[in-house]
């Protein structure tokens, strides 16, 4: 497993995995969209390009999660597949999905942020491990 | 959490007294039961905001506390501008604003059993709700600014709902002082689509019976009698609050060592009221909560309209409306002296509760003190309460705001099946509408704690005053 879901109270945290910083902020992008539907009902119709700055890894993972917020609630659309690059206290990257469709995603709750609760972004036993909680 | 933790003042009263880095004790309104039940972060997160500088008396938490961000849910803390005092984005949440609106209706039980299909239909057909859905009204720059100073006000100036409904809304249904160009371009975009939209999760709008009534001689002032029809509607400032709460949260956490604020917890972001920083987030937040008030006053015009059309002899004015993720600026008597000071009132996940005589409550509501909404799970039962004058000794007036949850999302989804909930309530005779069997699944009733334990508490510890339960007969679930 590169991402999963863990329990906080009435919210839920999302944590990635990766062999680099990058690939756990993507891996911990798609456990998000996991929060609102199954990621594999979301087609790549669309790329939507990203960008955000943040003093540190922590903040920058938090930055990086609430762009996307950001983007699939102006945009009404879900995400699938990530890709970014990391440079020092900023990220560019893209967002591949579309618009949501309520008969086939299904989609069970809009994420409103992402908040510092649990915030981590570590390498850990060799891998990078990214988390924090949603407010859904 | 041990009862051992806390120096209990009374059976609903437990103290934890003022230690390390806290500059004033945190108190939890609740019976031992509750505490109890509570999460261990509960009692971090209330020791962590009493830490907090220029906070005064104690740092609260109501008798629904749970883990929050930075502060808990149901967590209540003022702060003194002239003693340094802060003002928090953490400490009103994400959903700014957030609240309750309830709804006469003139109708009785057997009048909605017979269209009871109809109306959830309807209901559901015309109430945007859900992931993704958007309202009928889109704003453009200009309009979007007068929502944001307006409010409901600017509302019902539009033609959605009546005159009558602002002097029934907290703040009179405009929120003074707001400062809409404090408001960032991407909260507005957000926003530009969602006015008159229910969101998702735990919001709701469902049509309700008074099943119980606890206080006759207040409930007939609020015009409640057994078997009455109402309506509540559980929302808030869609992504616009959502966008101003991240994007304060990231600002007050940047800039809290430039302020001197050591953080003993990076979600407990806040900021000098004075600060810059302070005073855009309270422009900003302040527009926000005009954008709750417009968007439920929005909902409150279509369900009239779906009422109209189905059950024409329905009489629908506003009980009340009411907020539980607010900051606000409040004069409360603290020293004894009877003379008051200009506090800056944190209820985030706590409701306001102005008790007999205070007078920002309408004159309709002086003798009995303001009607307290509090919504329960899907499902099971809500309740109106009403300020007690204790309660400002108390907590600020303060109370509750509603059940908290029991279950993960994610337990709640290994353990029901959203059409099996749908079934099983409708068998009761409660009809659940709503574009997400998942959604269904994870604000199943029993993934909630029972919202009569915490109201009695409340009740008991004198925060406010049960009035009324009432239970759900239609639900439009986001």
């Amino acid at each position: 497993m590169r991402w999963e879901h863990y329990e906080h109270g009435a919210d839920i945290g999302v944590r990635g995995y990766g062999a680099s910083k990058a690939e756990a902020f993507e891996q911990a992008a798609l456990a998000m969209t996991a929060v609102v539907t199954d990621p594999a009902t979301v087609e790549q119709r669309e790329r939507v390009a990203i960008a955000c700055e943040a003093p540190d890894d922590e903040l920058l993972f938090a930055e990086w999660l609430n762009a996307l917020i950001y983007e699939m609630s102006a945009r009404r659309m879900l995400f699938t597949r990530f890709a970014l690059r990391l440079e020092g206290t900023r990220l560019s990257g893209e967002a591949w999905g579309e618009p949501v469709d309520p008969a086939r995603h299904h989609p069970a709750v809009e994420v409103k942020g992402a908040t510092y609760t649990t915030l981590r972004v570590a390498l850990e036993a060799g891998r990078w491990i990214a988390q924090t909680v949603v407010d859904v | 959490m041990e009862l051992d933790l806390f120096t209990r003042r009374s059976d609903y009263e437990w103290e934890i007294p003022q230690h390390g880095a806290m500059r004033v004790p945190a108190l939890i309104y609740a019976n031992a039961a509750l505490i109890q039940d509570m999460d261990r972060k509960v009692y971090e997160q209330a020791v962590n905001v009493a830490t907090l500088p220029g906070i005064v008396k104690a740092s609260y938490a109501m008798p629904d506390a749970h883990w929050g961000y930075g502060f808990p849910i149901g967590g209540v803390a003022a702060f003194d501008p002239d003693a340094g005092g802060v003002i928090s984005a953490g400490g009103v949440g994400f959903d700014i604003s957030c609240g309750v609106r309830c709804l006469h209706t003139g109708l009785k039980r057997a009048d909605i059993v017979k269209v009871q299909k109809e109306l959830a239909g309807m209901l559901y057909h015309r109430v945007p709700a859900g992931v993704g859905s958007t309202g009928q009204i889109h704003l453009g720059e200009r309009e979007m600014d007068a929502m944001l100073a307006g409010g409901a006000k600017w509302a019902v100036q539009r033609g959605w709902g009546l005159e009558a409904d602002l002097e029934r809304t907290e703040e009179d249904g405009q929120m003074k002082h707001a400062r809409p160009g404090k408001v960032s371009p991407q909260a507005k975009k957000r926003q530009r689509d969602e006015m008159g939209t229910l969101g998702s999760g735990n919001h709701y709008l469902e049509v309700q019976e008074v099943t119980q009534v606890f206080d006759a001689k207040i409930a007939a002032a609020f015009g409640l009698q057994l078997g009455d029809i109402v309506v509540m509607i559980h929302c808030g400032s869609r992504g616009l609050g959502h966008q101003i709460g991240t994007e304060f949260l990231k600002k007050m956490a940047v800039t809290a060592g430039a302020h001197g604020i050591a953080l003993p917890d990076r979600e407990l972001a806040c900021a000098p009221i004075d600060s810059e920083v302070g005073q855009d987030y309270l422009g900003a937040m302040r527009a926000a909560i005009n954008c709750a008030l417009a968007n439920r006053q929005i909902l409150t015009h279509l369900l009239r309209g779906v009422f109209h059309d189905i059950l024409p002899q329905a009489e629908m004015p506003l009980l009340y409306d009411v907020s539980h993720n607010t900051c606000k600026l409040e004069e409360h008597r603290v020293d004894g002296n009877g003379a008051t000071r200009k506090l800056y009132v944190h209820r985030k996940g706590a409701t306001r509760a102005f008790g007999p005589g205070h007078p920002d409550i309408p004159l309709v509501f002086r003798e009995t003190g303001q009607p307290v909404l509090i919504g329960g799970s899907m499902g099971t039962g809500s309740y109106v309460l009403a300020g007690t004058k204790e309660s400002e000794g108390l907590a600020f007036s303060s109370a509750c705001h509603g059940a908290g949850r029991a279950m993960s999302r994610h337990q709640a989804l290994k353990t029901w099946q959203g059409r099996q909930v749908v079934d099983e309530l409708a068998a009761r005779g409660i009809l659940i509408r709503s574009p997400s069997m998942r959604g269904i699944a994870e604000e199943a009733p029993e993934a909630y704690k029972d919202v009569s334990a915490v109201v009695d508490a409340a009740d008991a510890a004198g925060l406010a005053r049960k009035v009324a339960r009432v239970e759900p007969l239609v639900c439009i679930k986001g």
